[in-house]
Protein backbone atom coordinates (compact mmCIF):
# COMPACT_ATOMS: atom_id res chain seq x y z
CA UNK A 1 0.00 0.00 0.00
CA UNK A 2 2.37 2.28 0.95
CA UNK A 3 4.58 2.05 -2.80
CA UNK A 4 1.12 3.24 -4.17
CA UNK A 5 0.97 6.29 -1.97
CA UNK A 6 4.60 6.99 -2.82
CA UNK A 7 4.06 6.66 -6.82
CA UNK A 8 0.89 8.77 -6.38
CA UNK A 9 2.79 11.40 -4.10
CA UNK A 10 5.53 11.59 -6.06
CA UNK A 11 3.93 11.63 -9.77
CA UNK A 12 1.13 14.26 -8.23
CA UNK A 13 3.26 16.53 -6.81
CA UNK A 14 6.95 16.04 -5.90
CA UNK A 15 7.70 15.16 -10.04
CA UNK A 16 4.88 17.22 -10.99
CA UNK A 17 4.02 16.70 -14.79
CA UNK A 18 3.94 20.41 -15.47
CA UNK A 19 6.27 22.10 -13.36
CA UNK A 20 8.81 19.87 -12.87
CA UNK A 21 8.67 17.67 -15.90
CA UNK A 22 7.60 20.20 -18.57
CA UNK A 23 4.91 17.47 -20.05
CA UNK A 24 1.50 19.18 -21.50
CA UNK A 25 2.82 22.84 -21.37
CA UNK A 26 1.24 23.73 -24.81
CA UNK A 27 -2.29 22.91 -23.47
CA UNK A 28 -1.28 24.42 -19.54
CA UNK A 29 -0.84 27.55 -21.69
CA UNK A 30 -3.70 27.56 -24.05
CA UNK A 31 -6.30 25.79 -21.60
CA UNK A 32 -5.52 27.99 -18.38
CA UNK A 33 -6.98 31.25 -18.85
CA UNK A 34 -10.95 30.08 -17.07
CA UNK A 35 -11.38 28.12 -14.54
CA UNK A 36 -14.10 26.48 -16.05
CA UNK A 37 -11.73 25.28 -19.45
CA UNK A 38 -9.78 24.22 -16.74
CA UNK A 39 -11.90 22.19 -14.50
CA UNK A 40 -12.98 20.14 -18.02
CA UNK A 41 -9.45 19.57 -19.13
CA UNK A 42 -7.59 18.51 -16.18
CA UNK A 43 -10.78 15.85 -15.98
CA UNK A 44 -10.25 14.65 -19.61
CA UNK A 45 -6.38 14.26 -19.06
CA UNK A 46 -6.73 11.99 -16.37
CA UNK A 47 -9.43 9.91 -18.12
CA UNK A 48 -7.54 9.44 -20.88
CA UNK A 49 -3.84 8.67 -19.06
CA UNK A 50 -5.84 6.57 -16.58
CA UNK A 51 -7.16 4.58 -19.97
CA UNK A 52 -4.11 4.75 -21.91
CA UNK A 53 -2.03 3.59 -18.98
CA UNK A 54 -3.87 0.53 -18.84
CA UNK A 55 -4.57 -0.27 -22.49
CA UNK A 56 -0.87 0.02 -23.18
CA UNK A 57 0.31 -1.82 -20.49
CA UNK A 58 -1.82 -4.74 -21.96
CA UNK A 59 -0.64 -4.26 -25.03
CA UNK A 60 3.44 -3.72 -23.99
CA UNK A 61 2.61 -7.22 -21.69
CA UNK A 62 0.92 -9.21 -24.26
CA UNK A 63 2.81 -8.01 -27.69
CA UNK A 64 5.76 -6.00 -27.59
CA UNK A 65 7.51 -7.67 -25.04
CA UNK A 66 6.91 -11.79 -25.49
CA UNK A 67 7.99 -11.18 -28.99
CA UNK A 68 11.08 -8.63 -28.21
CA UNK A 69 9.73 -5.81 -29.73
CA UNK A 70 9.86 -3.14 -27.43
CA UNK A 71 11.48 -0.68 -29.55
CA UNK A 72 8.39 -0.17 -31.54
CA UNK A 73 6.41 1.11 -27.97
CA UNK A 74 6.57 4.78 -29.32
CA UNK A 75 4.90 4.12 -32.57
CA UNK A 76 2.29 1.48 -31.08
CA UNK A 77 1.80 3.59 -27.91
CA UNK A 78 0.65 7.10 -30.23
CA UNK A 79 -1.35 4.73 -32.06
CA UNK A 80 -2.91 3.73 -29.22
CA UNK A 81 -3.45 6.55 -27.99
CA UNK A 82 -5.36 8.45 -30.96
CA UNK A 83 -7.61 5.68 -31.24
CA UNK A 84 -8.32 6.11 -27.23
CA UNK A 85 -8.94 9.47 -27.77
CA UNK A 86 -11.31 8.70 -30.73
CA UNK A 87 -13.39 6.03 -28.91
CA UNK A 88 -13.66 8.36 -25.53
CA UNK A 89 -14.98 11.38 -27.35
CA UNK A 90 -17.34 8.89 -28.98
CA UNK A 91 -18.63 7.47 -25.91
CA UNK A 92 -19.39 10.70 -24.53
CA UNK A 93 -20.92 12.14 -27.22
CA UNK A 94 -23.51 8.98 -27.46
CA UNK A 95 -23.72 8.95 -23.35
CA UNK A 96 -23.43 12.47 -22.22
CA UNK A 97 -24.35 15.49 -24.47
CA UNK A 98 -23.57 17.95 -21.99
CA UNK A 99 -20.40 16.71 -20.84
CA UNK A 100 -19.21 16.14 -24.65
CA UNK A 101 -20.10 19.81 -25.13
CA UNK A 102 -18.44 21.05 -22.41
CA UNK A 103 -15.01 19.25 -23.29
CA UNK A 104 -15.69 20.57 -26.84
CA UNK A 105 -12.49 20.55 -28.99
CA UNK A 106 -10.25 20.03 -25.77
CA UNK A 107 -10.72 16.61 -26.23
CA UNK A 108 -9.23 15.73 -29.92
CA UNK A 109 -6.20 17.58 -28.54
CA UNK A 110 -5.21 15.30 -25.81
CA UNK A 111 -3.27 13.07 -28.41
CA UNK A 112 -0.86 15.06 -28.79
CA UNK A 113 -0.77 16.31 -24.87
CA UNK A 114 2.97 15.15 -23.93
CA UNK A 115 1.92 13.97 -20.69
CA UNK A 116 -0.43 11.12 -21.95
CA UNK A 117 2.26 9.87 -24.02
CA UNK A 118 4.79 10.35 -21.24
CA UNK A 119 2.92 8.42 -18.66
CA UNK A 120 2.97 5.36 -20.67
CA UNK A 121 6.45 5.60 -21.33
CA UNK A 122 7.61 6.43 -17.65
CA UNK A 123 5.70 3.36 -17.29
CA UNK A 124 7.16 1.21 -19.67
CA UNK A 125 10.56 1.92 -18.71
CA UNK A 126 9.83 1.78 -14.71
CA UNK A 127 8.43 -1.57 -15.17
CA UNK A 128 5.53 -0.97 -13.39
CA UNK A 129 2.74 -3.41 -12.38
CA UNK A 130 -0.51 -3.14 -13.82
CA UNK A 131 -2.00 -2.15 -10.52
CA UNK A 132 1.30 0.68 -10.51
CA UNK A 133 0.48 1.92 -13.81
CA UNK A 134 -2.90 2.85 -13.07
CA UNK A 135 -1.81 4.54 -9.59
CA UNK A 136 0.66 6.48 -11.63
CA UNK A 137 -1.15 7.65 -14.31
CA UNK A 138 -3.87 8.61 -11.80
CA UNK A 139 -0.94 10.76 -9.71
CA UNK A 140 -0.09 11.83 -13.37
CA UNK A 141 -3.12 13.27 -13.99
CA UNK A 142 -4.50 14.74 -10.56
CA UNK A 143 -1.09 16.56 -10.71
CA UNK A 144 -1.88 18.03 -13.89
CA UNK A 145 -5.30 18.82 -12.74
CA UNK A 146 -3.94 20.82 -9.70
CA UNK A 147 -1.73 23.08 -11.14
CA UNK A 148 -3.92 24.06 -14.09
CA UNK A 149 -6.86 24.64 -11.89
CA UNK A 150 -4.70 26.81 -9.76
CA UNK A 151 -3.01 28.19 -12.78
CA UNK A 152 -6.46 29.09 -14.15
CA UNK A 153 -7.83 31.22 -10.85
CA UNK A 154 -4.51 33.10 -10.81
CA UNK A 155 -4.70 33.94 -14.64
CA UNK A 156 -8.10 35.31 -14.36
CA UNK A 157 -6.98 37.46 -11.32
CA UNK A 158 -4.01 38.63 -13.60
CA UNK A 159 -6.49 39.81 -16.17
CA UNK A 160 -7.41 41.99 -13.45
CA UNK A 161 -4.07 43.58 -13.63
CA UNK A 162 -1.90 46.38 -15.30
CA UNK A 163 1.73 45.07 -15.91
CA UNK A 164 4.01 46.64 -18.40
CA UNK A 165 3.49 46.17 -21.81
CA UNK A 166 6.10 44.25 -22.75
CA UNK A 167 5.13 41.24 -20.00
CA UNK A 168 1.20 40.94 -20.87
CA UNK A 169 0.22 37.48 -21.86
CA UNK A 170 2.66 35.00 -21.73
CA UNK A 171 5.74 36.14 -20.00
CA UNK A 172 3.44 36.94 -16.96
CA UNK A 173 1.90 33.20 -17.21
CA UNK A 174 5.81 31.80 -17.62
CA UNK A 175 6.31 34.02 -14.11
CA UNK A 176 3.38 32.51 -12.57
CA UNK A 177 4.41 29.15 -13.30
CA UNK A 178 7.95 29.99 -11.96
CA UNK A 179 6.53 31.03 -8.51
CA UNK A 180 4.18 27.94 -8.65
CA UNK A 181 7.04 25.73 -9.50
CA UNK A 182 9.19 26.85 -6.70
CA UNK A 183 6.55 26.79 -4.44
CA UNK A 184 6.37 22.85 -5.07
CA UNK A 185 9.56 22.82 -5.26
CA UNK A 186 9.00 22.78 -1.42
CA UNK A 187 7.60 19.22 -1.67
CA UNK A 188 11.17 17.55 -2.62
CA UNK A 189 12.02 16.57 0.69
CA UNK A 190 8.40 14.37 1.72
CA UNK A 191 9.39 10.76 -0.36
CA UNK B 1 17.26 29.66 -55.10
CA UNK B 2 15.48 32.91 -53.30
CA UNK B 3 12.83 30.75 -52.31
CA UNK B 4 15.08 28.23 -50.31
CA UNK B 5 16.81 30.87 -48.40
CA UNK B 6 13.52 32.64 -47.69
CA UNK B 7 11.89 29.55 -46.41
CA UNK B 8 15.45 29.13 -44.48
CA UNK B 9 15.26 32.67 -42.40
CA UNK B 10 11.73 32.76 -42.59
CA UNK B 11 11.73 29.67 -39.65
CA UNK B 12 14.59 31.46 -38.15
CA UNK B 13 13.73 34.70 -37.41
CA UNK B 14 10.03 35.61 -38.26
CA UNK B 15 8.02 32.08 -37.10
CA UNK B 16 10.84 31.09 -34.73
CA UNK B 17 9.19 27.96 -33.24
CA UNK B 18 9.99 29.05 -29.45
CA UNK B 19 9.95 33.10 -29.08
CA UNK B 20 7.32 34.11 -31.92
CA UNK B 21 5.24 30.81 -32.02
CA UNK B 22 5.37 28.90 -28.63
CA UNK B 23 5.40 25.91 -29.95
CA UNK B 24 7.46 23.11 -28.42
CA UNK B 25 7.65 23.78 -24.94
CA UNK B 26 8.48 20.84 -23.67
CA UNK B 27 11.69 20.21 -24.89
CA UNK B 28 13.12 23.36 -24.75
CA UNK B 29 12.60 24.06 -21.18
CA UNK B 30 13.20 20.61 -20.02
CA UNK B 31 16.48 19.72 -21.55
CA UNK B 32 18.08 23.41 -21.99
CA UNK B 33 19.94 22.75 -18.07
CA UNK B 34 23.61 21.98 -20.31
CA UNK B 35 24.74 22.85 -24.28
CA UNK B 36 25.12 19.66 -24.93
CA UNK B 37 21.58 18.22 -23.91
CA UNK B 38 20.42 21.42 -25.90
CA UNK B 39 22.93 20.30 -28.78
CA UNK B 40 21.70 16.65 -28.43
CA UNK B 41 18.02 17.89 -28.75
CA UNK B 42 18.56 19.96 -31.78
CA UNK B 43 20.30 16.66 -33.70
CA UNK B 44 17.32 14.67 -33.16
CA UNK B 45 14.78 17.62 -33.81
CA UNK B 46 16.78 18.18 -37.31
CA UNK B 47 16.70 14.19 -38.13
CA UNK B 48 13.28 13.79 -37.68
CA UNK B 49 11.60 17.12 -39.20
CA UNK B 50 14.17 16.74 -42.13
CA UNK B 51 12.91 13.18 -42.52
CA UNK B 52 9.37 13.52 -41.98
CA UNK B 53 9.18 17.04 -44.19
CA UNK B 54 10.65 15.20 -46.86
CA UNK B 55 8.22 12.27 -46.64
CA UNK B 56 4.96 13.70 -46.16
CA UNK B 57 5.62 16.51 -48.80
CA UNK B 58 6.45 13.50 -51.14
CA UNK B 59 3.42 11.55 -50.42
CA UNK B 60 0.99 14.53 -50.03
CA UNK B 61 -0.85 14.23 -52.61
CA UNK B 62 -1.72 10.27 -52.07
CA UNK B 63 -2.89 10.77 -48.87
CA UNK B 64 -6.61 11.13 -48.70
CA UNK B 65 -7.59 14.35 -46.59
CA UNK B 66 -9.55 12.69 -43.53
CA UNK B 67 -6.69 10.50 -42.58
CA UNK B 68 -3.81 12.61 -43.05
CA UNK B 69 -3.12 13.62 -39.27
CA UNK B 70 -2.85 9.48 -38.59
CA UNK B 71 -0.08 8.96 -41.71
CA UNK B 72 1.91 12.16 -40.54
CA UNK B 73 1.63 10.73 -36.83
CA UNK B 74 2.90 7.42 -37.80
CA UNK B 75 5.87 9.08 -40.12
CA UNK B 76 6.84 10.75 -37.48
CA UNK B 77 6.82 8.54 -34.84
CA UNK B 78 8.98 5.79 -37.08
CA UNK B 79 11.79 8.76 -37.52
CA UNK B 80 11.67 9.30 -33.31
CA UNK B 81 11.89 5.47 -33.78
CA UNK B 82 14.78 5.05 -35.82
CA UNK B 83 16.93 8.28 -33.76
CA UNK B 84 16.15 6.74 -30.73
CA UNK B 85 17.71 3.51 -31.21
CA UNK B 86 21.16 5.61 -33.17
CA UNK B 87 21.36 7.77 -30.25
CA UNK B 88 20.98 4.75 -27.75
CA UNK B 89 23.63 2.73 -30.06
CA UNK B 90 26.29 5.61 -30.47
CA UNK B 91 25.92 8.11 -27.89
CA UNK B 92 24.40 6.64 -24.44
CA UNK B 93 25.19 8.97 -22.30
CA UNK B 94 23.26 11.65 -24.15
CA UNK B 95 20.58 9.16 -24.66
CA UNK B 96 20.72 8.95 -20.56
CA UNK B 97 20.50 12.51 -19.77
CA UNK B 98 17.63 13.14 -22.69
CA UNK B 99 15.69 10.45 -21.29
CA UNK B 100 11.76 10.88 -22.00
CA UNK B 101 12.09 13.83 -24.27
CA UNK B 102 13.75 11.92 -27.18
CA UNK B 103 10.58 9.32 -27.60
CA UNK B 104 8.63 12.66 -26.82
CA UNK B 105 9.61 15.04 -30.23
CA UNK B 106 6.57 12.33 -31.30
CA UNK B 107 4.19 15.20 -29.81
CA UNK B 108 6.02 18.07 -30.66
CA UNK B 109 4.12 20.34 -31.96
CA UNK B 110 7.13 22.10 -33.63
CA UNK B 111 7.14 18.76 -36.11
CA UNK B 112 3.44 17.64 -36.65
CA UNK B 113 2.84 21.51 -36.63
CA UNK B 114 5.25 21.86 -40.08
CA UNK B 115 4.31 18.85 -40.96
CA UNK B 116 0.26 20.13 -41.58
CA UNK B 117 0.93 23.18 -42.10
CA UNK B 118 3.85 23.17 -44.65
CA UNK B 119 5.03 19.91 -46.06
CA UNK B 120 1.74 18.85 -46.78
CA UNK B 121 0.86 21.56 -49.04
CA UNK B 122 4.56 22.32 -50.85
CA UNK B 123 7.05 20.76 -52.76
CA UNK B 124 10.35 18.99 -51.77
CA UNK B 125 13.42 21.77 -51.79
CA UNK B 126 10.75 24.28 -49.64
CA UNK B 127 9.87 21.65 -47.31
CA UNK B 128 13.54 20.34 -46.73
CA UNK B 129 14.38 24.54 -46.32
CA UNK B 130 11.38 24.91 -44.18
CA UNK B 131 12.70 21.68 -42.05
CA UNK B 132 16.03 23.55 -41.81
CA UNK B 133 15.21 26.78 -40.99
CA UNK B 134 13.20 25.87 -37.85
CA UNK B 135 15.47 23.73 -36.27
CA UNK B 136 18.16 26.49 -36.71
CA UNK B 137 15.23 28.69 -35.14
CA UNK B 138 14.26 25.87 -32.20
CA UNK B 139 18.36 25.42 -31.88
CA UNK B 140 18.83 28.84 -31.53
CA UNK B 141 16.32 29.64 -28.86
CA UNK B 142 17.67 26.31 -27.30
CA UNK B 143 21.05 27.65 -27.03
CA UNK B 144 20.29 31.01 -25.45
CA UNK B 145 18.05 29.65 -22.55
CA UNK B 146 20.54 27.16 -22.26
CA UNK B 147 23.58 29.48 -22.00
CA UNK B 148 21.65 31.38 -19.68
CA UNK B 149 20.49 28.69 -17.25
CA UNK B 150 23.75 26.62 -17.19
CA UNK B 151 25.75 30.07 -16.99
CA UNK B 152 23.60 31.54 -13.90
CA UNK B 153 23.15 27.90 -12.60
CA UNK B 154 26.22 26.44 -12.24
CA UNK B 155 28.69 29.10 -13.16
CA UNK B 156 30.63 27.08 -16.36
CA UNK B 157 29.63 26.69 -19.82
CA UNK B 158 31.07 23.50 -21.24
CA UNK B 159 30.48 22.41 -24.61
CA UNK B 160 31.30 18.63 -25.02
CA UNK B 161 33.44 17.74 -21.98
CA UNK B 162 35.17 20.83 -22.85
CA UNK B 163 35.00 23.69 -20.26
CA UNK B 164 35.12 26.84 -22.56
CA UNK B 165 34.27 29.25 -20.04
CA UNK B 166 33.73 29.93 -16.00
CA UNK B 167 32.39 32.87 -13.95
CA UNK B 168 34.85 33.32 -11.26
CA UNK B 169 32.84 34.07 -8.39
CA UNK B 170 29.45 31.81 -9.69
CA UNK B 171 31.27 28.13 -9.74
CA UNK B 172 31.66 28.73 -6.12
CA UNK B 173 28.38 30.13 -5.49
CA UNK B 174 25.87 29.09 -8.52
CA UNK B 175 22.37 30.84 -8.46
CA UNK B 176 20.53 26.97 -8.06
CA UNK B 177 16.96 28.75 -9.15
CA UNK B 178 18.19 28.71 -12.79
CA UNK B 179 19.23 24.70 -12.98
CA UNK B 180 15.75 24.20 -11.04
CA UNK B 181 12.77 23.39 -13.66
CA UNK B 182 11.72 27.19 -12.10
CA UNK B 183 14.50 28.56 -13.66
CA UNK B 184 13.56 27.71 -16.90
CA UNK B 185 10.38 29.34 -16.42
CA UNK B 186 12.06 32.55 -15.19
CA UNK B 187 14.40 32.62 -18.14
CA UNK B 188 12.00 32.30 -21.30
CA UNK B 189 9.57 34.63 -19.32
CA UNK B 190 12.34 37.29 -19.49
CA UNK B 191 13.41 36.36 -22.89
CA UNK B 192 9.71 36.75 -24.25
CA UNK B 193 9.65 40.11 -22.70
CA UNK B 194 12.53 41.61 -23.69
CA UNK B 195 12.48 40.64 -27.65
CA UNK B 196 8.33 42.08 -26.91
CA UNK B 197 10.47 45.42 -24.82
CA UNK B 198 12.80 45.65 -28.17
CA UNK B 199 10.66 45.22 -30.81
CA UNK B 200 12.53 42.34 -32.07
CA UNK B 201 9.00 40.23 -32.59
CA UNK B 202 5.83 41.20 -32.30
CA UNK B 203 3.46 40.05 -29.95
Amino acid sequence: MSRFITIFVSLAVINNFILVRFLGLCSFFGVSKKLSDALSMGLAVTLVMVVAAVVTWLINHSVLIPFGVEYMNIIIFILVIASLVQMVELYIKRTNMTLYNAFGIYLPLITVNCAVLGITLINASENYSIAESIVAALGGGVGYAIVLIIMSGIREKLELTDPPKSMRGLPVAFLTAMLLGLAFFGFGGMV
Amino acid sequence: MVRFWRELIKGVVISNPVFALVLGLCPTLAVSTSLDNALGMTAGVLFVLLGSNIIISLIRKAVPNIVRIPVFIVVIATFVTVINLLFHAYVPSLYESLGIYLPLIVVNCIVLGRAEAFASKNPISSSIADAIGITIGFALALIIISFFRALLGTGNISVLGRNLFSFPGLTKDPIVLFILPSGAFLVIALLLALFRWTGVMKE
